[in-house]
């Protein structure tokens, strides 16, 4: 049996069930383990005491023969998620100390399942960024250190502090949200496994909002298993979110198994970047022939309208974001300015103290594109973009049943990197958006390490509702793979 | 007010046109299970949607959907199958999402019409469009004197708003629009049309153009033609829509007469001083900002739940009117009995196998003007419409005549009872036997020599006599046989 906090969630899940283990050991475990990794910043508010109490919980209803799904399985909770009672910040000044009396749905479908919270985890402001720099608690430290480097790296984001814990084995996984490729990015430069299901999958009720149209929730895990069984315990048709799709839950670790052969795998060629670096291509055409060594077909596609993705992605974000964060206004929760002399000045205040610079920035660009006379030039624009690059994959899944693509550009980059060039930081999104505009699946796995010995990772795109062949083309990639590296511990004492 | 208006170089026109916020009759708010009952302990009916806490997302309330379509279908208007709930962005205070949910591009309910019967004609108002939107919530400044607090009970609660077209023309339709519109929805059962509570409210737009420019603007549509406007927000009863209306049509008349000009502007109106106040001008208008709102889905309708709905109206008020002057009733009288369904129906209860014109005349005249004396609503009334109706075959039948029945009633209204039976133990029947009226003539001319002379020269004196005989009986004479019979007795001639 591995190091506790070193198992997979279904090796953990297996051992709870053999009764190998108890979840208060292995929640135990992780407690010491996250207060022990503090310098990685990975988390924002830690609930030790609360996540033995759930611990020793579920020992007794496993005494009295009652488990559910994920029963005492401690997971790590992005801190957008809002939970009931424990402290929840997206991230934000501009939340103070807002307690939510209500529980996302998500992740009461987690404690339903009887998984244990072991904390709220670190992620950009608004879970806009994709470096969790942008968080008003501070950046997270990736894990990972380049080969014979001291340099701080990041995590990726926004679900920085959710992929640093999954990686640094401070759960034994993590939710994500993914809006623009959040979930996926940040597994890719971390080594692990991260999911963006089909937009309307998990429930948004109690979520803190980003963009609306675009935002979902997903699992973060050390494998494809893993994500397979978190999936379906996070999705459910939640008649409190009128874009949760009526699509019965199954049992995505059933549907995972199951071999490749005959499944076209399409890859499309806009995704070759000039310039992209020669260890992430190759690691792309190697994945390709492992996949084709499994009996899989490879077929080259086209996604003609891919250049306008990112453009079109930093429109309509930031558009709904303009909305969806005038409600932090000082008047009823959160951060409120002090002695303001008028309501405006309550306003202008508050909102500049509480929200951060990147915030600031998209809010401003979101009012501008909604602005008259801007917005048939800008928001109307992106919306028939964001309509042309769906049928671009309508018409690629009908050549194909997957695709296969990078994760994102590079690997991970130094803290500080690129903080300056808010384009080059968008850039990070690349390969990620699309899917999010489509409102499709897609997973990044783990392929192998750059030149200087960081994690790359490989993204695949399903169709929308269908996780299980997309879980099964990633078990394969998984498998071929064989990405065992771990990080050194350099942050123990 | 007459649909021009007089300046100093001539005659004007006056255009006007209304959207009207009508609060929709639900149990829940427009997208939460909130209460909505009116008068409740502040911020005692906030759901966290309400309160725009983070993460909540919006549900569309099937109940409200229902009502708007069915106001639409009273409105005779087209029903969209397609609409689009759109967030309108601003900050306020008691607005907490910091947008309101509407509809801007896509609304529910398209063109509609809505007819009024004005003295001399029907006038048909074209409406533009009904949309569903939530109203905001309520800012208190006089609880403390150094905060505002909010209250967020009508944060979320359910709005029609309905717009017609600029299709009314003097301050009288203007009213009468929003009374007729008050009376549907009331019908209809979608709006209680309690102006004093807020659940409705009008904002005018007032124009005015010289003679000619209305009909060539609904020749070919174009508003070049009107003048420009001024919006009156929320005017929120008949009488001070039309005092508004009166008030900024002179005001601009006279403006443009000394040479200036309209600004297109949001005006206040001050029932206290009657005078409309600018509020804000258009240079200061919000950018709102719409867009669809991403955490709703298009709202599709289904054709069979439209017609489900469409088989459930009740008869709306024209066609209750129609009916009514088809039974004989006058288009007046048909008017004012459909304004309220109230009154409608206590009048059909009233009317029930009796005359229609009778049973008309004895509500107006009876009924009414004793409501009216005691302050009391149609639905207050102590007289029940069986009972009415008693009453009302009784005179048809010579059990009672006019005069006692309007006794009877007055005996009913305060003491109770049937009126039957009031009249069998008090003994108001009729006297029709012409023995016991003959005695009671001859009682009369007996007494009076000197009448009998002088009612040979003048024969309108036979009245005096009626009363006289009625006198004698008590009031129970039946009026008819009294008057034959003093004619034959007096020799009276045939006119007079």
């Amino acid at each position: 049996m591995p190091h506790l906090t070193a198992m997979t969630l279904a090796e953990a899940r297996d051992a709870l069930a053999a009764k190998k283990i108890s979840s208060r050991e292995l929640t135990g475990a992780f407690v010491q383990a996250i207060e022990a990794a503090r310098p990685l910043n990975a988390f924002i508010t830690e609930t030790g005491e609360k996540a033995l109490a759930m611990a020793d919980a579920s020992d007794k209803r496993r005494a009295e023969g009652k488990t559910g799904a994920l029963e005492g399985l401690p997971l790590a909770i992005k801190d957008l998620f809002c939970t009931a009672g424990t402290r929840t910040t997206a991230g934000s000044k501009i939340l103070g100390n807002f307690v939510p009396p209500y529980e996302s749905t998500v992740t009461q479908n987690l404690w339903n399942a009887g998984a244990v919270m072991l904390g709220k985890t670190n992620l950009d402001e608004f879970a806009m960024g994709s470096s969790n720099e942008t968080s008003a608690f501070g950046p997270v430290f990736n894990p990972w250190r380049a080969k014979n480097s001291n340099a701080n790296l990041v995590p990726g984001g926004s679900s920085g502090g959710s992929s640093c814990a999954v990686a640094a084995d401070l759960c034994l996984a993590a939710t994500g949200t993914d809006t623009g490729g959040s979930i996926r990015q940040p597994a890719a430069v971390t080594g692990t496994v991260g999911l963006k299901p089909t937009y309307g999958r998990c429930s948004r009720y109690g979520i803190v909002a980003f963009a609306s149209s675009l935002d979902q929730a997903g699992p973060m895990t050390r494998t494809v298993r893993d994500a397979a069984i978190l999936l379906t315990s996070m999705a459910s048709i939640d008649p409190r979110d009128s874009t949760s799709v009526e699509t019965p839950v199954p049992d995505y670790e059933k549907l995972m198994a199951g071999p490749v052969k005959g499944l076209r795998v399409g890859i499309p060629k806009e995704y070759r970047l000039d310039g992209m670096a020669s260890d992430i291509t190759a690691l792309w055409d190697k994945a390709a022939d492992w996949l084709k060594d499994q009996g899989a077909e490879i077929v080259e596609i086209s996604l003609p309208h891919t250049k306008y993705a990112l453009p079109t992605y930093y429109i309509v974000a930031p558009a709904e974001a303009s909305s969806n964060l005038a409600r932090y206004d000082g008047v009823r929760f959160g951060h409120r300015a002090e002695k303001p002399h008028d309501i405006t000045d309550l306003y202008e205040r508050s909102r500049g103290e509480g929200f951060g610079a990147e915030v600031q920035r998209r809010i401003l660009i979101g009012t501008y594109v909604l602005s008259a006379g801007y917005y048939d030039a800008y928001y109307s624009r992106a919306q028939k973009l964001r309509t042309l690059i769906k049928r671009d994959f309508d018409a690629a899944f009908e050549k194909c049943d997957v695709l296969l693509t990078p994760s994102t550009p590079g690997p991970a980059f130094a803290v500080g990197a690129k903080t300056s060039d808010p384009l080059e930081m968008y850039l990070q999104d690349v390969f990620t958006v699309t899917v999010n505009l489509a409102g499709l699946p897609g997973i990044s796995v783990p392929g192998g390490l750059s030149e200087n010995g960081l994690p790359l990772g490989l993204q695949l795109i399903g169709k929308a509702f269908d996780e299980a062949t997309l879980l099964r083309a990633a078990a394969t990639v998984e498998t071929a793979a064989d990405f065992k590296a771990k990080p050194a511990k350099w942050w123990a004492p | 007010m007459s649909r021009t208006i007089k300046g100093q170089s001539g005659e004007w026109e006056i255009v006007i046109g209304m959207e009207v916020h009508a609060q929709i009759i639900s149990n829940a708010k427009l997208f939460s299970g909130a209460a909505t009952a009116f008068g409740a302990e502040p911020n005692s009916q906030v759901s966290f949607i309400d309160a725009g806490m983070p993460g909540m997302l919006p549900v569309i309330n099937k109940k409200c959907i229902e009502q708007a379509v069915r106001t639409g279908l009273g409105l005779k208007a087209q029903i969209n199958m397609t609409s689009v709930f759109d967030r309108k962005n601003y900050f306020f205070p008691d607005l907490p999402q910091g947008y309101q949910i509407s509809q801007y591009k896509s609304p529910i309910v398209g063109e509609g019409e809505i007819l009024l019967d004005m003295k001399d004609e029907t006038i048909t108002v074209g409406i533009e469009r009904l949309h569903l939107e939530q109203d905001a919530g309520k800012s208190l400044h006089d609880q403390d004197p150094d905060n505002s607090f909010i209250d967020l009970n009508r944060s979320g609660v359910a709005l029609m708003e309905i717009v017609s077209k600029p299709h009314m023309r003097s301050s009288e339709e203007a009213a009468a629009f929003l009374k007729k519109l008050r009376s549907i929805v009331r019908y209809l059962g979608t709006c209680d049309g309690n102006m004093d509570e807020g659940s409705m409210r009008a904002d005018v737009n007032v124009s005015v153009c010289r003679p000619g420019g209305y009909e060539k603007f609904r020749a070919d549509g174009d508003f070049k033609h009107l003048g420009t406007r001024c919006e009156i927000k929320n005017v929120n009863s008949m009488r001070f829509v039309q005092m508004a209306v009166e008030y900024e049509a002179r005001r601009q008349v006279d403006l443009l007469e000394e040479g200036g000009t309209i600004d297109q502007e949001t005006r206040r109106y001050d029932s206290k001083a009657n005078e409309t106040r600018s509020m804000r001008s258009k240079e200061d208008a919000h950018d709102y900002r719409y867009f669809p709102d991403p955490d709703l889905l298009p709202l599709e309708l289904e054709q069979d739940w439209i017609d489900a709905i469409a088989g459930s109206l009740p008869e709306l008020p024209d066609e209750k009117r129609a009916r009514f002057i088809a039974l004989g009733l006058s288009p007046y009288d048909a008017s004012v009995l459909v304004s309220e369904r109230e009154l409608a129906d206590f009048y059909e209860e009233l009317a029930a196998g009796v005359d229609a014109k009778a049973a008309a005349n004895w509500l107006n005249n009876e009924i009414l003007g004793r409501l009216n004396r005691d302050g009391l609503a149609i639905t207050q009334v102590p007289v029940p419409a069986a009972a009415n109706n008693a009453i009302i075959r009784m005179i048809a039948n010579g059990s009672i005549n006019g005069k006692i029945a309007k006794d009877l009633l007055d005996i009913v209204w305060s003491e109770g009872g049937d009126p039957r039976e009031v009249v069998d133990k008090r003994g108001l029947r009729q006297v029709t036997d012409t023995g016991a009226i003959n005695a009671a003539i001859e009682a009369v001319i007996a007494a009076n020599p000197d009448k009998v002379e002088e009612v040979k020269a003048k024969p309108k004196l036979a009245a005096w006599f009626a009363g006289q005989v009625q006198k004698q009986t008590g009031g129970k004479a039946n009026p008819a046989a009294v008057n034959a019979a003093l004619k034959t007795r007096l020799n009276l001639p045939d006119e007079g």
